[in-house]
């Protein structure tokens, strides 16, 4: 879900293919969530403020309910990620659907990287005539 | 004597109409949209995000360019749509120890663990017009960057099979700095940064000189100003919501007010930090929490001067700001007036504004207070009328008394008191 959450809704759409048979339990709703944060950044609880979210749930024809829970106000996003998370839980773990979940996975984790070792080059080597003492 | 008068819906369709002519400008230049507001006015999108309390960079980008870039008009639109929308819930509290820094930096160690990541900012550019940035670049524009270099996220990356160096002329310093200063090449060879960097205040609370930062019993739910009205004194959480809301010119001139004197302290920042948290939520059908995604912060801790008792050792204080996107004003103003607000929990004089946490956490809101103060561009008609009267009836009276008086007088003194 987390990899599915940062996922765009055409990369979802491309892994998912046609999309299957379904009832929707609960269409797509976007609502907020207060996000909070620590005093200190591990003291006490307050709100910070609250972030878009969409969620979606839905059951394929075998029973099968999916969920998806994303930042954002894209309804159809969430439900072709709803529907991708039912689909998951029935494929076997080296289904093509699992190793489409774990390219995307990479690519993220590989942005994440990407952008990491730019903030990196903005590293600062600090020296003076006596480094290192 | 006052009538009651119906009008204006006329008047105000056609204003609608002229501040959406307004809002367009020349029809001879493009129309901006909203994803280059997203990505091209990222910070003042950030600063609409703060104070509509709302955390949606398309909604932002949306809210700046109805309002014309009005951040206030802005945040007042996110704030109106915010409460269109059903609360799912709150999320599990932010871990700005898990965040995948971006940049932070330190002044109080030169040394620290993780380093001083100077990431994107402006502080270390000149403050000299880049005209270069008044030439579009129309050869960039179509073609989204893909593979190597900066547009590896870019969704459609079919892969780094572009290797080449082409686009390192596309690598141009973001920031402002006079053109022409390239990146330093090979960051991919640079080592990633530590996925977990201490937070500075940590460091020294590891040694015990840090003023100690913990849940209270029972890691309370915190309170929300949005739902239940607040009380004074204010406990910190409603303290550091209402400021996480607040506006940032008002928090700027309080924390800049405690570091010239009024408020007595000039602290150190212990750390400034941006980058993306993970946002976690439990939902009730699920039981679990789920990743929603990451939102980008900005994290500052100021260390300030000393405080013991005869029961506790002198410590470091604490003054903590949080903050939606890259706000680093904001959060080192907030973590200034937060470490003033303790005032009354040290056992401190509260003479000063940044001290006195009614007067903040009644002002800080530019939502209100625009509202307030803009109010009065509405009609008053009537309380006015009342006014008039009233000065018409004093200013009367007052004659007739004169002219009485001086009746009475000798016809030689001068009227001194008429002005």
């Amino acid at each position: 879900m987390a990899t599915l959450a940062r996922a765009s809704r055409s990369e979802i759409e491309t892994l998912l293919g046609d999309p299957p048979d379904h009832d929707l339990l609960k269409a797509p709703e976007t609502g907020t969530v207060m996000v909070e944060g620590r005093a200190g950044g591990a003291g006490r609880r307050f709100n910070l403020g609250e972030a878009t979210v969409t969620r979606c749930v839905v059951r394929l024809s075998n029973g099968r309910m999916g969920f998806s829970y994303a930042l954002g106000r894209d309804g159809r996003k969430a439900r072709l990620a709803a529907l991708l998370d039912a689909r998951l839980q029935d494929e076997a773990e080296d289904s093509g659907l699992h190793q489409g979940i774990a390219a995307l996975a990479a690519q993220q984790a590989a942005a994440r990287d990407l952008a990491s070792r730019k903030a990196a080059a903005t590293k600062v080597d600090f020296f003076t005539l006596v480094r290192g003492s | 004597m006052y009538v009651a008068v119906k009008g204006g819906e006329a008047a105000i369709l056609a204003t609608h109409d002229l501040v959406a002519e307004a809002r367009r400008g020349d029809l001879a230049v493009p129309e901006i949209t909203v994803a280059q507001i997203r990505e091209q006015q990222a910070l003042a999108c950030a600063r609409v995000m703060n104070e509509g309390s709302l955390y949606d960079q398309d909604l932002a980008a949306l809210a700046l360019k109805q309002s014309q870039g009005d951040v206030i008009e802005a945040a007042f639109l996110m704030r109106a749509y915010r409460t269109t929308l059903p609360r799912f819930g709150s999320s599990e509290p932010l871990d700005t120890a898990q965040m995948a820094i971006r940049r932070r930096v330190s002044a109080t160690y030169k040394d620290l663990p993780g380093g001083q990541v100077l990431g994107p900012t402006y502080d270390y550019t000149h403050r000299l017009f880049d005209f270069a940035l008044m030439e579009t670049e129309p050869q960039r524009a179509p073609s989204p960057p893909a593979g190597e270099g900066w547009g590896e996220g870019s969704r459609d990356a079919s892969d780094m099979s572009s290797k080449t160096g082409a686009n390192v002329s596309d690598l141009r310093d973001p920031s402002s700095a006079p053109s022409g200063h390239l990146l330093p090449q090979g960051e991919k060879d640079r080592a990633p940064l530590d996925t977990t960097m201490p937070r500075v205040p940590d460091i020294l609370g590891a040694e015990g000189l840090m003023e100690a930062e913990e849940p209270p019993e029972g890691d309370p739910r915190p309170f929300d100003l949005t739902r239940d009205p607040v009380s004074f004194p204010a406990d910190r959480d409603v303290r550091l919501q209402s400021m996480a809301r607040g506006d940032e010119g008002f928090l700027l001139g309080l924390g800049y007010s405690v570091q010239r004197g009024f408020g007595g302290t000039h602290p150190f920042v212990g750390e400034v930090r941006v980058g993306e948290v993970a946002v976690e939520f439990v939902p009730e059908e699920l039981g679990f929490a789920v990743d929603l995604g990451d939102v980008t912060l900005t994290e500052c801790q100021m260390v300030n001067q000393f405080q013991g008792s005869k029961d506790v050792p002198p410590q470091f204080t604490r003054g903590y700001g949080l903050v939606f996107g890259h706000s680093e004003r904001k959060a080192m103003s907030m973590s200034l007036v937060d470490r003033a607000l303790k005032a009354r929990d040290f056992g401190e004089a509260t003479n000063y504004p940044a001290q006195q946490d009614e007067f903040v956490l009644y002002h800080a809101d530019n939502v209100e207070a625009a509202g307030f103060v803009e109010h009065l561009k509405l009609p008053h008609y009537v309380d006015f009328q009342g006014e008039l009267e009233l000065i018409r009836r004093i200013r009367r009276e007052r004659e007739e008394r004169l002219a009485q008086e001086q009746g009475a007088k000798e016809p030689d003194t001068m009227p001194e008191a008429a002005e």
